[in-house]
């Protein structure tokens, strides 16, 4: 906890310098630097006896030992010097090849040249904002929004306004009236941050005819768009959308892309396009930031695309995710009681679920650890304190039976809270399960009790 | 010069400040000249304090397994000295409930309230009884969990509507729940060194959020003054009621107690005792203790020099 200086008294402020030495000297962005209860709470989830279904993890025991072994070791043997060697600060001509292909598979076309190397998709957000936003400038971001991006905005001191999301992604129809409004309080948002695809935390997906009304809003208002795509080759059903860049109007947008979720992310290599001044700017923040990214990994990609197998991994990758994406499906079905609604996300890692009101994710998180389980509590995707009743599941990062017995336990502490709550109130608990939903003899009575049917909660996504 | 082994971590929902506190602790006894082990709690701690065979162990351990005795009855078994309380006043302490029982007992004031367990509810209608309790103790209400130690899962009830989630979110925590008077006033930290009261720290919310803990307990938010500017008198009530408590409860070493100063009646109210309060950098004890021209190392010199049995 922070300490400041004292107001006088015996004792006085020199016997605390050694405390206040350092609290002197932090920047004023570092007060919006939180360190929570929750933090230490995240920490603790990390414990090998715990099922983690709160990471973002990709499975990266899925890529082949020995293809890593003989790509590094090719690449020591004829490119060592090159690889412990600093790169250039946009990164190296291979790799923007190897870029330029990834975003052809999702249909995007872009030209090397227009690409800057990063270090992880982490490091576009951080530059995008290093370039655009002064303190208390505004960010548009959707509600919940990515957990990691919440820090980045933090430390640039930006005003977030969160937009609503439902089954098709953002609510534009809000975005544009958030819009007017800060219009009208004369305030301009540097940019507006969205995960179109497969949306961390959501797992919604922001529909065709909102991409481009979205599109066409940041073109009439000349607004940037920070499109976040780290999951779009991760469809396991469905047909592709195009990425806002890709779009009619699409020069307005910042594309974030990483190897992270198609490769691996400990690699730390990322990447974006953007319109010219911009990128210009976000290369000398990145010449601040770090130089270059790590020349080694830039090389080992660029040697694993050559090898022309990254789209066959890849599929690989989706089979595998879709699977267990189904496993923790069913397992919700099985173990979540009715009152509780989820997302049915087709592609990338996330699972968003929604409890009632009454439970609090952050405590219930630690209910959960008592049982060796985790997720990741709504809140960390809000700057508001919203959230308090949703969590985050991942699927990606375990295998079937962890998610199944994951998804078990958080359904027996959820089960236990709504139960205790249905005594405290005089409610009577809901002691059926989610799957043998009792027809209600009389619908009108079903709505009192606010006890949705099966297919009903199923349509119930995200909001 | 001894060898002293340093338990910090372990599995409690506070093991990231038990570390934090943990290894500022080391690197003090290691500059005081001692032969330092540090030990993160788990599995195999009986085997490596028997490997370490130290002279000493500091408890560096906050929550669960740290304070509430069980490690200390480890080390008993064992036969090692160690910091701070023993089992009993540990067990004492770790439980809120049985802690304000003892103080009421003696006639020390505690804010009134009631607690209960899960089963009370599910299976003696507790919740019955809920009406009743909210006319006496008046809104708001706050509920806590019996034996967490940080400030998670504590809530401020504004209403009888707010009140079932705050005992599910407390329950989240502990098998037993507190519901207490809300004593509006100021928030006070009497720490206790050997058999002396230290300066006294206040904690001042920087924001009008009052009934939003996690905000208090957040950094930045919350900012702490010492020593608190309360006059003569009052300090000295505070920390003569803090040093009953330590005393009361059987506590040793060092120990920290948290008292409300009421608005208005300027009447001292004791929440609780924490056996093994934090170390770190920004923790309340070390300050109070430099506000008294005792350094950390100082400090922790004399955690150590009072865990050795004088007569051992």
């Amino acid at each position: 906890m922070r300490v400041t200086p004292t107001r006088g008294g015996p004792g006085g402020l020199s016997q605390r310098r050694d405390l206040e030495r350092y609290a002197a000297l932090f920047a004023s962005r570092t007060s919006v630097m939180k360190s929570s209860a929750m933090r230490d709470l995240m920490a603790i989830t990390e414990r090998p006896e715990v099922i983690s279904l709160a990471g973002g993890l990709p499975d990266t025991s899925t890529f082949p030992a020995e293809s890593l072994a003989a790509l590094l070791s090719k690449l020591a043997a004829t490119d060592s010097a090159r690889a412990l060697q600093y790169a250039p600060t946009e990164g190296m001509a291979a790799v923007g090849e190897a870029i330029a292909r990834v975003m052809a598979a999702e249909g995007t076309e872009v030209d090397p040249e227009d690409v800057l190397v990063t270090t992880g998709g982490q490091q576009v957000i951080d530059l995008v904002c290093k370039t655009l936003v002064d303190p208390g400038d505004v960010i548009v971001a959707e509600a919940p929004t990515y957990p990691g991006a919440v820090p980045a905005f933090s430390a640039y001191q930006a005003d977030v306004v969160q937009i609503a999301m439902d089954d098709d992604g953002m609510r534009v129809d809000e975005l544009e009236e958030t819009l007017g409004r800060l219009d009208r309080e004369g305030r301009r948002p540097k940019f507006i941050y969205t995960i179109p695809t497969f949306q961390n935390p959501a797992g919604v997906t922001m529909s065709l005819p909102r991409r481009q009304r979205l599109v066409q809003v940041a073109h009439e208002r000349e607004l940037l768009v920070l499109e976040d795509n780290p999951y779009g080759l991760l469809r396991y059903e469905g047909d592709p959308l195009p990425t806002l860049r890709s779009l009619d109007g699409g020069e307005f947008v910042i594309y974030l892309g990483t190897f992270s979720k198609i490769l691996s992310p400990g690699i730390r290599l990322g990447w974006t396009v953007a319109p010219g001044p911009v990128l210009e700017k976000m290369n000398l923040g990145k010449q601040a930031s770090d130089l270059c990214s790590s020349s080694l990994s830039q090389l080992f990609v660029a040697a694993y695309f050559a090898e022309g197998r990254w789209e066959d991994y890849i599929a690989s990758l989706r089979e595998l995710y879709r699977r267990r994406r189904d496993t923790m499906l069913d397992a919700l079905a099985e173990h979540l009681p009715r009152e509780a609604a989820w997302t049915r996300p087709s592609g990338g890692l996330f699972i968003w679920a929604t409890l009632p009101d009454y439970i609090d994710t952050t405590d219930l998180l630690a209910l959960g650890l008592s049982r060796n389980v985790a997720f990741v509590p709504g809140r960390a995707a809000y700057l508001d304190g919203r959230g308090g009743s949703s969590m985050r599941l991942n699927f990606s990062g375990v295998d079937d039976d962890a998610i199944r017995e994951g998804v078990r336990r958080i359904g027996e502490v959820v089960r236990e809270q709504v139960e205790l709550y249905g005594t405290l109130t005089g409610a009577a608990p809901s002691r059926e399960q989610a799957e043998p939903a009792p027809t209600p003899p009389d619908p009108e009575l079903a709505n009192v009790l606010q006890l949705p049917d099966r297919a009903e909660r199923d349509e119930r996504r995200a909001r | 010069m001894s060898s002293v082994a340093v338990l910090k971590g372990g599995r409690s929902l506070e093991r990231q400040v038990s570390l934090r506190s943990g290894a500022r602790v080391e690197n003090a006894l290691a500059r005081l000249g001692h032969e330092v082990v540090g030990i993160d709690v788990g599995h195999d701690l009986v085997a490596r304090l028997r490997a370490a065979a130290p002279d000493v162990a500091f408890v560096a351990l906050h929550g669960r397994d740290g304070e509430d005795g069980i490690v200390q009855e480890l080390l008993e078994a064992l036969g090692i000295p160690y910091t701070a309380s023993g089992v009993s006043a540990c067990m004492r302490c770790s439980d809120k409930v049985v802690a304000k029982h003892a103080m009421r007992d003696a006639g020390i004031p505690t804010p009134d309230f009631y607690a209960f367990t899960e089963t009370a509810f599910k299976e003696l209608g507790a919740a019955d009884a809920l009406g009743a309790i909210e006319d006496r103790l008046r809104f708001p209400i706050v509920v806590k969990p019996a034996d967490q130690g940080s400030a998670l899962g504590i809530r401020f009830a504004a209403s009888a509507a707010d009140v079932p989630a705050a005992i599910v979110a407390a329950f989240s925590y502990s098998e037993k729940v507190l519901l207490e008077r809300h004593v509006h006033g100021r928030e006070l930290a009497v720490s206790i060194l050997g058999d002396e009261a230290l300066p006294i720290v206040e904690a001042l919310p920087r924001e009008e959020d009052f009934y939003d803990f996690s905000a208090r307990y957040t950094i930045g938010r919350t900012e702490f003054v010492c020593p608190a500017e309360l006059g003569d008198e009052l300090s000295a009530r505070a920390q003569a009621m803090a040093l009953e408590v330590f005393r009361l409860l059987g506590c040793r070493g060092f120990a920290r107690v948290d008292l409300m100063l009421e608005d208005g009646s300027d009447e001292l109210y004791v929440l609780e005792t924490n056996v093994i309060p934090g170390l770190t950098e920004t923790s309340l004890l070390p300050q109070a203790a430099e506000t008294a021209g005792i350094s950390f190392d100082e400090l922790i010199g004399r955690i150590v020099e009072l865990a050795v049995p004088a007569a051992a």
